[in-house]
């Protein structure tokens, strides 16, 4: 089954993709942002400032799901030694990076309005912080080590290590008092979102995962090109 | 109306500079990965201009050099 995801294979598609993606980002984009700053409305309590949780709060999702599925393509790439799966992994980092980052800056410019201030070392906040350290970790990882064995071992363990952290940003909330409200969106029962301001949020997710899409096959294509100038270098 | 979607009501400093933070990071991000793609690229092709013909064939064997050279 592993033999799909040669990259000899899935390059000629993976080469391609990138306009298509772009192009549906915008597409997807341009909706997404006229339902979140115009069409959807204010909140009762929060006013207009309720906006930025179209931004905050899938940049937030993105960052957590990349963050997982670089654990396991490193874990199962590490056991079944499958050289592309940390390939894939290291082409989804700096975009799950990048949402890190945008979680966390757009949090803090939602929690001046909201809370008061900038920053609170409140649980969430910090096991998010705690995360994009990890993510900083793991692409410096790439940078520092040469050995092909040692990056894939040091990767895998920053990627295990990082991952005992991601449950905790999930339940930090009902675990600990802190300044974020329980999740509103649960995927198992009703949530207590409506609809008007799910809509938009739903849109712009797919936005935000478009865009992580477009930069992985650029990444990755990248990294493709990479391997094959060394290849050139050997004959 | 429009006044209103700039100010809304006092907190359109805090929702625009969120959403030009997020969007000036997706350009960032979108640059920076398309230089280093043009970069790799670019040194593919000049390397596979130095190769003599029968290595140029060799590696044209492989469908990903064909694919990255016919990208041009």
């Amino acid at each position: 089954m592993f033999k799909y995801f040669e990259p000899n294979r899935i390059f000629s598609i993976t080469s391609k993709a990138p306009k298509y993606v772009l192009a549906l980002f915008i597409i997807v984009l341009t909706i997404g942002l006229i339902e979140s700053l115009v069409l959807s409305p204010e909140d009762y309590k929060q006013s207009h400032s309720v906006r930025i949780m179209y931004v905050h709060v899938p940049a937030a999702w993105i960052t957590l799901g990349i963050f997982t599925s670089i654990t396991i393509l490193s874990v199962i790439g590490f056991i079944f030694k499958i050289q592309n799966f940390f390939l894939i992994s290291k082409s989804l980092a700096p975009s799950g990076f990048i949402f890190n980052i945008i979680a966390l800056v757009t949090g803090s410019i939602w929690g001046k309005p909201t809370w008061g201030t900038w920053w609170a070392w409140d649980a969430r906040i910090t096991s998010m912080l705690i995360l994009a350290l990890f993510y900083g970790l793991y692409l410096l990882a790439w940078r520092i080590y040469q050995d092909k064995e040692q990056v894939f071992r040091t990767t895998t363990i920053i990627a295990i290590l990082g991952i005992i952290n991601i449950p905790i940003i999930k339940y930090s909330v009902d675990w600990w008092n802190t300044l974020h409200q329980p999740a509103s969106i649960n995927i198992l029962s009703k949530s207590s979102i409506h609809s008007s301001m799910l809509v938009p949020l739903i849109i712009m997710t797919a936005a935000f995962a478009l865009f992580s899409l477009l930069i992985f096959l650029m990444k990755y294509n990248t990294e493709l090109i990479k391997i094959k100038n060394k290849g050139l270098d050997r004959l | 109306m429009i006044n209103e979607l700039i100010n809304m009501n006092g907190y359109g400093l805090y929702v625009w500079s969120a959403f030009i933070f997020t969007l000036l990071n997706f350009i960032l991000l979108y640059v920076v990965i398309k230089i280093q793609y043009a970069r790799e690229k670019e040194k593919f092709i000049s390397k596979f201009g130095t190769l003599n013909s029968e290595q140029a064939s060799f590696a044209k064997s492989q469908s990903i050099n064909r694919e990255i050279l016919s990208n041009i």
